[in-house]
């Protein structure tokens, strides 16, 4: 899939209104090679839900022909079909969609991050061995075996220690070295120094017959800072792939006509400038293009904020991403994809990236100050003992003790065991954590900064007066509206919950582009749509400007108007008011227009909001709130969100948002409630306090056990017993966070693996 | 003490047993649906390994 760069994401929207499932065109572009006869592709399927789906989907596929193979996934929701090569491929996308698992394209490349996991968790599986097998023979050395048998054992440990501590602590040599080479200390340079002085001190023992050597410690050492490693990584991972698969649909192509009128689909990344482009209703916009024929009118609202959709004709420019509601329309390319709208938020993001990389994780400040103290206590009781004794084997011995109690252990896992547990709680609850330092982040809070269209919204209109007053009236029009993708036909959908739209028979329905729909009955000719199109006489319907309207005629007079509001997302209400009560300083930057702000931050009692921003204007507004030492925390879902996301101190977006906007949000929620908000705050707050005790325990340990190391009391035995204990002490405190305050804050919430929309919205896109 | 030639030898070898055991279904991705697994023992269906 390199041919489709990931500028193509950036039309993804979940269960778009408009987004059907993959084309087979975009199932063989998103497919590799996988042997030699087959092809393979991975779709991502948010709705798989438990065992019997697996088995549903893989029978399913299985019984179609040409696929040799098809395995679903519980845990990344996921589906790998195998099918033979050379020929169309089978109907995958259109069997699971009528089987009910509507899929998206996932993301086919092997990521480098796979391979580092996998060599993480192989380090840890060697290391395990060895400590295993090197503690059997350190418990007989310690129940006290012969002099023999000791050397012999120790001789042993020495040659299983030697490979698992060149392999397993591959991890953090590299590390030390790369922080030493540019001047720096992290935590791995006194766990290298550590292992490798108490690897070579205990060779020196073992070949001299020493009583004690310490390849337990060592390689115990490196067993516990893996699995920290490991956990720390495989949550990053787990993250990475549900935000990575989420709907990656429509726009990867689109069909281009070239000068001999042949008409090609092509992948975003191969359309170029001055080419033609076909564009039919429900398309997204693939790359930045002038009209050239066509009327129609363009959901804007991810890409600029705006609610209203807008009319336009031909010499009108359309950006990339926008989507095409009601007519089709011929563009011309004026850019590559490289070169849209998108290129610009990428370079304002990319600028603002660059201010936020001086935040330093809490491990790295706490190691900065933790190694040279380490260090400095090592040699201290090194140089102590050779002026006191004058014996240098006596002296080193110790100093080594001392580098083996005092190694990181427990801090190595303070942080990770604390955020992996965070991760999957808010996991269960439909929230994906990009990376441990946005909890670490998040728990710095005090101000939060709402987009307003599809964040506090839900980003489409809903009939104001639900149920109105004539149902008769409803249904007429619904039986209208059904035949279009316009936002406020789809709310008219919705709202007729009398199904009277079957009895109502309507002909000849047409789609005016800019105006509205037109249809016959058997009393007359019915239109709905703009005031001065459907009626004789506009003069007559009072013109109020506060709400969108559409109007239905029936031969020029008319029968309703219908007026729309934007419709508040799930759980808005409550999140502000749990967050006013917290207090938090919370405000609203939109691009919409100031009526349509004022109204919804009236509504949710927000006092600050500014309307009418541009995307540069929201990144300048955040940065302004960090000059005056706030720590913000964004809620956006645009792609004129997405460089204000970059900026914030910590930022959230919902699984509907444009694809950069995901990539540059810390947290991306799966359901549709807004209470994520103030629920991963407190999470973020509760596993912060977590990780402070943590360290607290970790210092307190090693205050207690370094005078012992010093003094010279520390056996190998008493290290084994030390550095278990504090790690095990560390992990049981992380484990706090599974119990106790949150548990009042949970509520049992319906599982909605993507933004809702009306149902009947979902219908069409199923159909 | 002389059982130790064998007995050693042979602890050694059971955890090396069981690390290219645990290498090997890593290999072959045993541990990429976890949660799946535990829904699959439940299917009725012969599940043969490919």
């Amino acid at each position: 899939m390199s041919c489709c760069a990931p500028e193509a994401g950036v039309f993804a929207h979940a269960t778009d209104v408009c987004g059907a499932s993959p084309s087979r065109e975009e199932i063989v572009l998103a497919s590799r090679q996988a042997t030699k006869n087959l092809r393979e592709v991975r779709l991502s399927v948010p709705s798989i839900h438990c065992g019997g789906c697996l088995r549903t989907i893989e029978r399913a596929l299985a019984n179609l022909e040409d696929v040799a193979e098809a395995r679903a996934n519980l845990t990344t929701r996921s589906v790998v079909v195998r099918w033979k090569e050379g020929l169309s491929p089978p109907p995958i996308a259109e069997t699971l969609v009528a089987i009910g698992y509507p899929p998206h394209l996932g993301d086919n490349e092997a990521t480098g991050a796979d391979r580092s996991q996998a060599e993480l968790v192989r380090a840890l599986a060697v290391a395990g061995f060895a400590a295993s097998n090197i503690m059997l023979f350190s418990v007989s050395v310690w129940s006290g075996a012969e002099v023999e048998l000791r050397n012999l054992f120790h001789i042993l440990s020495a040659f299983i220690a030697l490979p698992a501590l060149i392999y397993s602590g591959r991890v953090f040599y590299r590390s030390a070295w790369a922080a030493l080479r540019h001047g720096r200390t992290n935590m791995d340079v006194p766990i290298s120094i550590g292992v490798g002085l108490a690897f070579a001190m205990s060779l020196y023992d073992t070949i001299h017959g020493g009583p004690h050597a310490y390849f337990d410690a060592a390689i115990m050492l490196l067993f516990f800072l893996l699995i920290g490693r490991t956990l720390d990584d495989v949550m990053r991972a787990k993250a990475r792939t549900a935000v990575r698969d989420l709907a990656k649909l429509t726009a990867r192509g689109a069909t281009v006509e070239h000068q001999d009128g042949a008409r090609t689909y092509l992948p975003v990344s191969e359309i170029k400038p001055g080419m033609t482009i076909l564009l039919a209703a429900g398309e997204r916009v693939p790359v930045d293009a002038r009209v050239q024929s066509g009327t129609s009118e363009l959901d804007r609202s991810l890409v600029t904020g705006e609610s209203a959709p807008l009319t336009i004709t031909a010499g009108a420019i359309v950006e990339a991403g926008t989507l095409n509601l009601t007519g089709p329309l011929r563009l011309k390319a004026m850019a590559v994809a490289h070169d849209s709208f998108l290129a610009e938020m990428v370079r304002l993001m990319t600028a603002a990236e660059a201010g936020r990389s001086s935040y330093r994780r809490l491990a790295d400040k706490a190691a900065s100050l933790y190694a040279p103290l380490v260090h400095s206590a090592a040699l201290l009781s090194f140089l102590g003992w050779a002026f006191a004794t004058g014996d240098y084997h006596r002296a080193a011995t110790v100093a080594i003790a001392v580098l083996i109690i005092t190694c990181p252990c427990a801090l190595g896992l303070a942080v990770p065991i604390v955020q992996v547990i965070a991760a999957r709680r808010l996991f269960e609850r439909g929230i994906m954590v990009k990376d441990g330092a946005g909890l670490e982040r998040l728990a710095e809070v005090d101000t939060i900064v709402f987009d307003k269209t599809g964040t506090l919204t839900a980003g489409f209109p809903q009939l104001r007066d639900s149920p109105p007053a004539d149902s008769r009236v409803l249904a007429l029009a619904a039986a209208l509206a059904a035949h279009s993708r316009h936002p406020q036909s789809l709310a008219l959908v919705a709202a007729n919950t009398v199904r009277e739209a079957q009895n109502v028979q309507v002909d000849d329905v047409r789609e005016v582009p800019g105006q509205g729909l037109e249809g016959r009955t058997g009393s007359g000719l019915l239109r709905l749509g703009r005031a001065d199109w459907a009626l004789h006489d506009p003069g007559t319907v009072s013109i109020s400007s506060r709400y969108p309207r559409t109007i239905l005629s029936r031969d020029g007079q008319l029968l309703a108007v219908f007026s729309f509001h934007e419709h508040l997302r799930a759980g808005a209400r409550e999140a502000i008011d749990a967050l006013k009560a917290q207090d938090f300083e919370v405000a609203i930057l939109s691009g919409d227009h100031a009526a349509a702000v004022e109204s919804l931050a009236r509504e949710l009692g927000i006092k600050r909001f500014e309307a009418g921003l541009r995307p540069g204007d929201k990144l300048a507004r955040l940065k302004g709130l960090a000059m005056v030492g706030r720590r913000t925390l964004m809620v956006g879902d645009g792609l004129n969100d997405a460089p204000a996301l970059a900026a914030a101190h910590v930022s959230m977006a919902p699984s509907s948002a444009v694809d950069v906007g995901r990539t540059a949000a810390d947290f991306v929620f799966m359901r549709d409630s807004l209470e994520a908000v103030p629920f991963t705050l407190a999470v973020a707050r509760r596993a912060g306090r977590l990780i402070r005790e943590n360290f607290a325990l970790a210092v307190i340990y090693n205050a207690i056990a370094l005078p012992f190391a010093v003094a010279g009391f520390i056996t190998p035995l008493a290290a084994a017993l030390a550095m278990s204990a504090s790690s095990l002490m560390v992990v049981g405190n992380a484990m706090r966070l599974n119990v106790g305050t949150l548990r009042a804050a949970e509520r049992p919430e319906r599982i909605t693996p993507q933004a809702s929309r009306p149902p009947n919205a979902i219908a069409r896109v199923v159909e | 003490m002389s059982v130790l030639v064998y007995l050693i030898p042979v602890s050694i070898a059971l955890g090396a047993i069981g690390l290219v055991a645990f290498l090997w279904s890593l290999r072959r991705g045993q541990y990429q649906d976890l949660d799946g697994a535990a829904e699959r023992i439940l299917f009725e269906d012969e599940d043969v390994p490919d």
